[in-house]
């Protein structure tokens, strides 16, 4: 099971809307082993397309590096698809390099794009090219004192 | 000898290590060096004897695409660091990330 603070569940999707048609990614970073998404941080789509997303290499290696200094993980991998359903399709299982983070998959088709719909919010594991899908359990907070941080805009 | 960060999901090669050491003049030498000790690696990163598409590799902060790729040269303190992409979208795409 996923849980993630509405907050940050929030802002995934303003993301996701913001960005559409093309594809919104990011990562959610959390203490090492708490499998809590704590740190929300926006990615540029390096590819802008409405098909596929990569993060640009220069920031991936300085966001893995922002996260071994503060001993975070990736616990959420997220992304939105524009015109398909928020299902892994055969090249995010692929490309699936994260095997402890959960994979989150937004779908802004169908006018979900628009701020006040429904939107579908939903959430993987992918392990060995095998995709599981999990509960996503949306809490005000963390029992514990993890700081939640927002940025505001994309990186 | 060079340090080499390995990602998590290549960590099955290096018994669970982080990080370890390669010897090596280029980048093609250190990976050669790699796969002497942690068998299987290889194959992960390249494809035919080219960097895999999905696959990020850098040395001293710099990704090898831009510095000359397997040719790249690798200084006796450097540290590399693979990174698997991040990566991914509703096209169909051939690749894996390591």
């Amino acid at each position: 099971m996923l849980t993630i603070d509405q907050a940050t569940r929030d802002a995934i999707v303003a993301h996701a809307r913001r960005d559409h048609p093309d594809e919104a990614c990011g990562i959610v970073a959390g203490p090492i082993d708490s499998d809590l998404p704590a740190r929300f941080v926006p990615m540029l789509n390096a590819a802008m397309s409405p098909t596929f997303y990569e993060f640009d290499s220069g920031d991936l290696l300085r966001l893995y590096r922002e996260m071994d200094d503060r001993d975070e993980e990736p616990v959420v991998i997220y992304h939105s698809h524009t015109a398909t359903e928020a299902y892994p399709s055969r090249t995010d299982i692929n490309l699936a390099g994260e095997p402890g983070a959960h994979y989150v998959l937004v779908s802004t088709r169908d006018g979900a794009d628009a701020d006040g719909t429904e939107i579908e919010f939903r959430s993987y594991r992918i392990v060995d090219g095998e995709v599981t899908e999990e509960e996503v359990s949306i809490v005000d907070g963390y029992a514990d004192d993890t700081t939640l941080e927002h940025t505001k805009a994309d990186s | 000898m060079a340090e080499v960060r390995i990602p998590t999901i290549l960590r099955n090669f290096t018994g669970g290590e982080r990080a370890v050491e390669a010897a090596g003049a280029t980048v093609t030498d250190v990976i050669a060096d790699l796969e002497a000790n942690h068998t299987g690696i290889k194959e992960r990163l390249l494809e035919n004897e080219e960097v895999r598409r999905f696959v990020n590799i850098y040395v001293n902060d710099e990704d090898i695409r831009f510095t000359g790729g397997l040719a790249t040269s690798v200084p006796d303190t450097a540290t590399v660091v693979i990174l698997p992409a991040v990566a991914g979208g509703s096209a169909v795409h051939v690749g894996t990330a390591g």
